[in-house]
């Protein structure tokens, strides 16, 4: 079944491959040794001019706070509004790419072999993909972003000097309720459906097919072996490194701190809590303790079991919200949103000519960037945890039934608060600030301190899963790639991150450092569609194998 | 005494366990014994190997020049594991139950005022095994 006079020194990993012959090994480039008892195995450059930039740039950003941020949200203005166009058509490209994938031959392309079997079970493997890719957003946006289209579509378009003005999504729905509501429901399920999952699995699938099958280093760099050869072993390679650890590390830290930041407004709606600082820096330090002790115990004994446990309360909170909330009403409404979706997806994915600046920029631009921005951490760690599965079923379960969950999560929150501001003309969900939109709409529904405490545990416990997922990609890829690099590695970067989000929050410049970070979404952009290059020559040579 | 022993190896550091390896191999030697040689691995590719395959193939290359170096009958037994960092100490647990060894050769550091909070994996798995394990200190110097 193999074919010797190819493949003269490594073997397949289990199964036909085609690996790729080439004379670099992991740890070409590492430097090993210990600090006193303490080991370290890292990568030369990657993993000192990573954490070099990081401090540098935390220093500036707080020593210089004002130009910092005009320089940074000068960035990301510029990203969004003169880039929309390439974000919004890339993002659409890479949709059709994957769903392309699923119907060709090469979706029965086996990651790490024809005979390789799942690392994970269906359950843990799910888990985990969700909760490092999307959970927290969820909590928030599921409730503020369907009140917002919809109130948005309901008060019409307006227009000053023939440009508009209002944040409504495509042409709005001005005094029309019923179909403000479709629209609104539309657009969120939009953000949060197909798009960025296919920029995730895409980064993913390019990872694991370099990594499982063609026996390349689990890092970025790899999957661009089809560009540039073995030139991706030096500064080509180091720099697409560095910037996906900058990306990786900024983008989890900002998290954090903003995430402190509604968790301590969640802890106040419900138990009077205070908001400062201090409150936030504890919350930061908290989530931090709880990631490490996750990244000690590793992958299955952290991470999955703290992400099963989250899809458990999440699950949980969702039934029990749809149960006690107008059932029947959302029930109808997840079908009627899942068609208004369709309805409205070929206009709101238009990069095109969009008459709503506001939205089409602000909102999806915008969100796109933040994606493709974290789709190097996502993108890795999916990939590490998706060994065995065909291409096909990786597509399916990566890209399709996330999308799905994501769907009936929008519905059921969002619906539910849509429905008490209809039905019964409760507005305290739409006039809250955002973290504390979930809550208003949960104390409307029977057992209120229970579903928010839940509400709470869950914000925490996602945001401790991006963290140890984060840190375990961070160390894999500043150490070449090794995924067994010594543990005080992977302490140092979960600690450096806690410590970056507290500097950021205290010093100031959450908000400028997370504009900057999104701005990288734009060069990620052009990394995206390589990758769907090299996936497909990268798949084209394992057909050939097969 | 003993029917079967069992010495970890990391093949990365191969070198650096000179002094376990000979102790296990002259133990295996005294009692006429098997030695059984259990490395462990993720199945991402490591400065050892590629992809498992050559890592199983490398494990039975040492396995067997080892055995030629001394004269006893070895074995190599290779495992994969999710996170091998922190999963080691589940996995050679496990894998002594599984080649049913009775003895366990393994190298570990001098211990410190590090171990108390963070126990060397030497340490816990002389802690945690039903069998008799033999930690080989390094030289003193």
């Amino acid at each position: 079944m193999t074919d010797q006079s190819a493949n003269q020194g490594i073997p397949e990993p289990e199964g036909i491959t085609s690996v790729i012959e080439t004379d670099y090994s992991i740890g070409d480039n590492n430097i090993e040794g210990s600090l006193g008892r303490v080991p370290f195995d890292i990568h030369n450059p990657v993993f000192a001019i990573s954490a070099a930039a990081i401090v540098a740039f935390v220093f500036y950003t707080i020593a210089l706070p004002e130009q910092a941020a005009s320089v940074f949200s000068a960035m990301f203005a510029f990203t969004t509004q003169n880039f929309d166009w390439f974000l919004i058509g890339s993002a659409d490209l890479v949709v059709l790419f994957t769903l392309l994938l699923i119907v060709t031959p090469y979706g029965s392309v086996r990651l790490g072999g024809s005979e390789a079997k799942p690392d994970y079970t269906y359950v843990g493997w799910f888990a985990m993909l969700f909760a490092a890719g999307m959970g927290i957003g969820l909590m928030f946006y599921g409730v503020s972003e369907p009140l917002t289209h919809f109130s948005t579509s309901l008060g019409g378009t307006a227009a000053e000097g023939g440009l508009r003005t209002d944040w409504a999504p495509l042409g709005a729905a001005g005094g029309n309720e019923a179909e403000a509501v479709r629209l609104g429901m539309a657009a969120t399920i939009f953000h949060w459906g197909l798009h960025p999952w296919a920029i995730y699995a895409t980064v993913a699938l390019a990872l694991a097919l370099f990594t499982y099958n063609k026996g390349l280093p689990l890092t970025i760099r790899s999957a661009f072996y089809p560009i540039f050869g073995e030139k991706i072993w030096g500064w080509r390679g180091h720099t697409i490194d560095i910037i996906a650890v900058f990306a990786t590390l900024f983008g989890l830290a900002t998290s954090l701190g903003f995430g402190a930041t509604q968790a301590n407004a969640g802890l106040n709606e419900l138990f009077n809590v205070p908001i400062g600082d201090t409150t936030k820096v504890v919350l930061i330090t908290l989530i931090t303790a709880v990631a490490l002790i996750s990244v000690v115990r590793g992958l299955d004994g952290g991470v999955k079991v703290l992400s099963e446990i989250n899809m458990g309360l999440a699950g949980l909170l969702a039934l029990f919200t749809l149960i006690v909330g107008p059932t029947v009403f959302l029930i109808t409404f997840f079908f009627d949103s899942l068609v208004a979706y369709v309805q409205y997806l070929p206009a709101l994915a238009n990069p095109f000519a969009r008459e709503d600046v506001n939205f089409s920029q602000g909102w999806t631009a915008f969100y796109w960037a933040w994606w493709i921005s974290w789709s190097p951490f996502v993108g890795m760690f999916i990939a590490r945890v998706s060994r065995g599965r065909t291409v096909r079923e990786f597509i399916v379960c990566v890209l399709l039934i996330p999308s799905m969950v994501c769907v009936m999560w929008m519905s059921i929150f969002g619906g539910t608060a849509i429905h008490q501001v209809l039905t019964d003309n409760f507005t305290g969900a739409q006039d809250a600030e955002l973290p504390r939109q979930l809550f208003q709409m949960l104390g409307q529904l029977p057992l209120a301190q229970i579903t928010s405490f839940i509400g709470i545990v869950l914000v925490i416990v996602f945001f401790v899963t991006s963290s140890d997922s984060g840190s375990l990609v961070i160390d894999t890829i500043t150490a070449g790639g090794k995924v067994d690099a010594p543990m005080p590695q992977r302490v140092f970067w979960c600690i450096f991150e806690g410590a970056v989000a507290i500097a950021l929050l205290i010093g100031g410049g959450l908000a400028a450092l997370q504009s900057m970070v999104i701005s990288t979404g734009l060069l990620f952009t052009v990394v995206l569609l390589a990758m769907c290059y090299c996936i497909w020559k990268g798949l084209a040579s394992e057909r050939a194998k097969m | 005494m003993f029917t079967r022993i069992l010495a970890p190896v990391d093949l990365a550091h191969k070198d650096k366990l000179g002094r376990a390896l000979n102790c296990a191999a002259d133990l295996a030697r005294h009692y006429g014994i098997p030695l059984a040689y259990v490395g462990v691995t993720a199945a991402a590719p490591s400065s050892v190997a590629h992809n498992p395959a050559e890592y199983e193939a490398r494990l039975a290359e040492f396995a067997a020049a080892q055995g030629a170096a001394h004269g006893v009958t070895t074995e190599a037994h290779a495992r994969i594991s999710h996170d091998p960092i922190s999963d080691l100490e589940q996995t050679l647990l496990r894998a002594i139950d599984e080649i049913g060894a009775d003895l366990v050769v393994m190298a570990s550091h001098v211990p410190g005022l590090a171990d108390r909070i963070w126990p060397s994996n030497g340490g816990r798995i002389a802690e945690h095994a039903k069998v008799s394990v033999m930690i080989v200190r390094p030289a003193e110097s």
